[in-house]
């Protein structure tokens, strides 16, 4: 299992050819209380870089991105009766989706823990 | 200048501090040729009493709704506003503030909101509403394209008896839209919106009572819409009818959208009015215009905020819901104010009292030799065929001083079928005598 | 009749602030915890009701309206409006939002029977003094800004934005010119400017600002294609800059076969002195309730006019006034090239009346004072506060607003939200805060022309008192921000997560027996 990261403050965890989605800690901090998450349908087609879902705190929407292509194979519909998880537990109990990798090589061009966190220094 | 607090010696002593030799100076950006280049067509200031003499030979040109018997509405009707309702909305608090963005300070605007959405969602019976929209035909265009949204489908059907300008507004709207389909009018109460349901069908729109005043089946139209996945949008234009028709929510309504002038505000040549919406719980988020909500201050206590912004052009930018950046504060005000002093009582008697003078006025018209009253339902508003054009009738009555409805060829001109049709509406405010001389009137002219 | 609140989630206000419940600064019931459905403040007789014509579909669910007479109405409504802020009690100098003093001969007028007591499907015959007020309306609007023609019928400044964007959209069309699908907007523009144009189909292509807060010319010639269709500008700017380039950048517009539409909230600024007409605009929205001073109500209603170049003149939505045989009439449908129609009747007759009655008040000569004295009020306060804030464009002087960033609080635990709401406690509305975006921590102050220079004293003194205050670390003061308010801060995160958008009887409270 890896974790990989997009500039956008996007992780992905990976098994074996599934992708576990969700915003960094930093990411929330960042945003402040998150009051909802607007998830994207299971089965959708996306395609590196689409919208995916919508992350909303009190002041602002904040679109979040396929960090690589593939098919959405579930949702974490906890999130609608508590978007609070992804303040208080967002790489656990507060991600967003899966997805299905139609391509795992994407997964090279994005960064590795080390990457991101001299990104966010 | 009256409104101006600055004597000469105050500008000068404001420049210095400034440091600008002159006013000029701080126009300095603007380009030459474009400052203070042109001398106006236009008079110089004047004192009070100069201009209201001047604004009240404009209004003295006008035959008042009071000035005689009045039967005019198709989507505004004259009813009495009680004098405590302008009283109060002339405070100053309500009258000279702005959109509650700080709620620490704006508590009246807020909890006033709250009381405005709560009665908006009961005499609709939806869950939630919102905090107003322009008026009943943008608010039915919005409808629209939040159904769109919420549906992921494209097709949008009219109803024939929609109000022809709300029509005109959704077609503006939704312009060169392939997807948008209107009905022909209805004016016999005949409806064939339900033949036009598939499961490409975002949304269809029925008015009740409608353009021509027949009460509409909200029921069948629920189970047909819902049968394909289709939400069910209900355009009221006179909303005192919901004192006495069943809520649409609880006819299975998905969107509600209703013109809210009739309670608390004047007729106003057209506006400012009130855009009333409501909806199911679920579809909140789609829903545009601004939405209050209760919550908590520091200290524990009950306040209110503006909520769920993110939906709105503020932050969504091109993302946003909607465009609208506003509501209509102050008619909302009214609104309420009248809907409270009403009360369910109130408001029930008032329907009442509006039906049974319809029913007298369709009566009396039913009499008059060459009328026919085309509606077997009605509120308080019908369509008469007559057997002349209505337009040049309805230009003769008024020269008599009686204003006696809406000619449907004003707002259908392409359909030379409602060239004989008059609609008329009758309210509170409707007595047997302007009946009376509505009627010998018309058997005058009809003769 | 009295009610409890039991199994509400909140309650009004026991504990915590002085200011809570007290005699002048009440804490008010929800009308429904106050009145109930037997109760009512209207007259009306009781009557006999065949029900025959109504078709079955009477209702048989209750309403659950509460209900009070009328001095129970007059006292919810009287202490439930003590706890607004308004221009009348305070100064309010929220900036682009113009809350400027709203004269009363305006009300009164527009309460005269021949104008509220009309209807809008009257005959013409019969509204000859209406149709005459919209054209002398129209004409003063066309003569300040120099235009060909105006529509009044949009409903506020973004309904007025949308309608300029159909025309401009309109006649593209009518040229073949529909490929053009992009909109220009600078970085600094209102959030309604994307919102209107992507409404309309159109991609939103952004014009980065300068570092001296207007556009440059440059960098509009090098986003011009033949794909785009208009520039959205707004002038004077969101940072209250009038734009230097303004002429240049319409001739550029132009030259590349685009419109030019100008945003025109910030009109009260220039009004008398600048007509936008001469800088090449092709339609403008003008906010009646901002420039011509007819009231905010606490959120609208406003109207949004739009003036037209000749070019955009044949694209006008109905109605319009216009000359005929037997007077003036009302022209509610044409064929051809309009738009058609944008909202159900004229539009704001309401606000028409008052615009005008202000209008005619102040005449050329008071409009043009009135917008001098709106930009020396702001370079007023611009002046006595730049040795205490930053300035983020100091190259031009600015015209009716003053902008600051929060460059100060940089340091201290403070924000520019918490500074805001210390304005509070000292007995002003706070300006506008983090608005326009280009700006870190922006606050944006308008005075308006309304404030003497005793006022803007006072508030220019409190204003570095606070940042003074600020910068010593007292932070406690504007953190807890505002103490003397009818609420302390609102809990907006609670409000979002679980909405409570209406007011649900409580369990142990029936209605009525029937």
């Amino acid at each position: 299992m890896t974790t990989k990261f997009t500039p956008d403050h996007e992780y992905i965890r990976v098994e074996a050819t599934t992708g576990t989605v969700g915003i960094t800690n930093y990411a929330q901090e960042q945003l402040g209380d998150i009051v909802f998450v607007e998830l994207p349908e299971v089965g959708k087609v996306l395609k590196k870089g689409d919208e995916a879902a919508v992350v909303e705190s009190v002041k602002a929407a904040s679109e979040i991105y396929a960090p690589v292509s593939g098919t959405i194979t579930a949702v974490n519909d906890a999130l609608n009766g508590e978007p609070g998880l992804v303040n208080a537990d967002p790489e656990a109990g507060g991600w967003m989706f899966k997805i299905e990798i139609s391509d795992v090589g994407e997964l090279d061009k994005l960064l590795d823990a080390d990457g991101y966190a001299e990104l966010t220094l | 200048m009256r409104y101006l607090p600055h004597s000469a010696h105050e500008r000068a002593e404001m420049l210095g501090i400034i440091g600008a030799a002159d006013i000029e100076a701080l126009f300095s950006a603007v380009p030459k040729t474009a400052l203070k280049s042109f001398k106006l067509d236009l008079p110089d200031h004047s004192p009070e009493f100069v201009v209201e003499a001047h604004m009240r030979a404009l209004a003295n040109k006008n035959q008042a709704g009071g000035d005689g018997p009045f039967f005019v509405g198709a989507g505004a009707y004259r009813h009495h506003v009680p004098a405590t309702v302008d009283h109060l909305i002339q405070r100053s608090e309500w009258l000279t503030a702005y959109t509650p963005y700080q709620p620490e300070i704006s508590q009246g605007t807020l909890q006033m909101l709250f009381e405005f959405q709560t009665q908006v969602a009961k005499i609709t019976g939806m869950d939630v509403a919102n905090a107003s929209l322009y008026d009943g035909s943008t608010g039915t265009a919005e409808a629209v394209l939040m159904a769109r949204r919420l549906t992921r489908r494209s097709k949008i059907v009219l109803s024939g008896g929609l109000h022809p300008h709300y029509r005109d507004v959704v077609k503006s709207y939704l312009k060169d839209d392939a997807d948008l389909v209107c009905l022909s009018p209805s004016p016999e109460g005949q409806g064939d919106i339900l033949e036009h349901i598939d499961d490409t069908t975002a949304a269809i729109v029925v008015q009740t009572p409608d353009f021509y005043g027949h009460l509409r089946d909200l029921k069948s139209a629920t189970e047909a819409a819902h049968a394909q996945g289709a939400l069910l949008i209900v355009v009221v234009t006179e909303v005192v009818s919901l004192g006495l028709l069943e809520a649409p929510g609880a006819l299975g309504a998905d969107i509600v959208v209703a013109e809210g002038q009739s309670i608390g505000n004047a007729l106003n040549f057209g506006g400012p009015y009130l855009g009333l919406m409501a909806t199911r719980k679920e579809f909140i988020r789609q829903m545009p215009g601004r939405i209050c909500g209760e919550t908590v201050d520091a200290d524990g206590n009950r306040g209110f905020v503006l909520t769920l912004s993110t939906r709105e052009q503020h932050i969504r930018r091109e993302k946003a819901t909607s465009n609208i950046c506003t509501n209509s504060g102050l008619c909302a005000l009214a609104f309420s104010i009248h809907m409270g002093l009403l009360g369910e009582a109130g408001f029930v008697r008032l329907a009442r009292l509006n039906h049974a003078t319809a029913i007298r006025l369709a009566d009396a018209l039913e009499g008059v030799p060459g009328v026919t009253v085309l509606n077997e339902t009605f509120f308080n508003e019908m369509t008469i065929r007559v057997p002349q054009p209505a337009a040049g009738l309805v230009e003769r009555l008024a020269q008599r001083g009686i204003l006696a409805g809406v000619p449907a060829s004003r707002l259908l001109p392409e359909d030379p079928e409602v060239d004989n049709l008059l609609i008329l509406a009758a309210t509170e405010l409707t007595t047997d005598a302007d009946i009376a001389a509505l009627c010998a009137a018309l058997t005058e002219e009809l003769a | 009749m009295s009610m409890n609140n039991q199994g509400r989630p909140t309650g009004i206000g026991t504990a915590g602030t002085g200011a809570s419940g007290s005699a002048l600064l009440p804490d008010e019931p929800l009308l429904f915890e106050i009145g109930d459905t037997e109760h009512s403040g209207v007259d009306l007789p009781e009557v006999k009701l065949a029900t025959d014509r109504l078709g079955g579909f009477g209702r048989n669910t209750k309403l659950d309206l509460a209900g009070l007479t009328e001095p129970e109405a007059m006292r919810h409504y009287v202490r439930l409006s003590r706890l607004n802020h308004s221009i009348d009690s305070g100064m309010y100098p929220l900036g682009s939002c113009t809350m400027k003093h709203n004269p009363r001969l305006n009300e009164k007028m527009a309460r005269l029977p021949g104008f509220a007591d009309i209807h809008p499907l009257q005959p013409a015959s019969t509204v000859q003094g209406a149709l005459e007020l919209m054209n002398q309306l129209s004409h003063w609007l066309m003569t300040l800004t120099n235009t060909a023609a105006v529509a009044l019928s949009p409903k506020a400044g973004a309904h007025g934005e949308l309608l300029g964007m159909m025309a401009i959209k309109a006649a593209q069309e009518a040229k073949n010119e529909a490929h053009r699908r992009i909109v220009l907007v600078p970085e600094s523009a209102h959030g309604t400017n994307p919102a209107t144009a992507a409404f309309l189909g159109y991609s939103v292509k952004p014009i980065p600002a300068r570092d001296d807060g207007t556009v440059d010319v440059q960098a509009v010639k090098d986003a011009l294609s033949p794909d785009v269709a208009a520039i959205m500008l707004t002038n004077p700017n969101t940072c209250g800059l009038f734009e230097p380039q303004v002429i240049e950048i319409a001739q550029a517009v132009h030259d590349a076969g685009a419109f030019f539409y100008c945003d025109g909230a910030n009109f009260n600024a220039i009004m008398g002195v600048v007509r936008p007409g001469d800088l090449g605009i092709d339609a403008m929205h003008i906010n009646l309730h901002k420039t011509f001073s007819t009231p905010h109500g606490g959120g609208g209603p406003g109207a949004g006019p739009v003036v037209l170049s000749e070019a955009l003149a044949p694209f006008a939505p109905v109605p319009f006034v216009r000359k005929g045989e037997k007077g003036l009439e009302l022209v509610e449908h044409i064929e051809g090239e309009a738009l058609g129609r944008i909202t159900a009747f004229h539009g704001q007759m309401g606000m028409y009346v008052r615009a005008l009655t202000y209008m005619l008040s102040h005449g050329a000569d008071g409009l043009a004072q009135a917008a001098e004295d709106a930009v020396l009020n702001a370079n007023y306060v611009k002046a006595r506060l730049e040795h205490v804030f930053s300035v983020p464009f100091p190259d031009y002087p600015t015209m009716h607003e003053a902008l600051f960033d929060d460059s100060f609080l940089k340091g201290t635990d403070v924000s520019t939200l918490d500074f805001a709401k210390a304005l509070i406690d000292e007995g002003f509305h706070p300006m506008t805060m983090y608005f326009p975006l280009v700006v870190h921590g922006a606050m944006l102050i308008e005075p308006t022309e309304s404030e003497s220079k005793q006022t803007l004293d006072r508030f220019c003194d409190v204003m570095a008192e606070l940042a003074t205050d600020a910068k010593s670390g007292n932070a406690e003061r504007f953190i807890a921000a505002p103490m003397k308010a009818p609420r302390r801060r609102l809990d907006e995160t609670r409000a979002a997560r679980q909405p409570i958008l209406k007011w649900e009887r409580p369990e142990d409270l029936p209605q009525a027996a029937e």
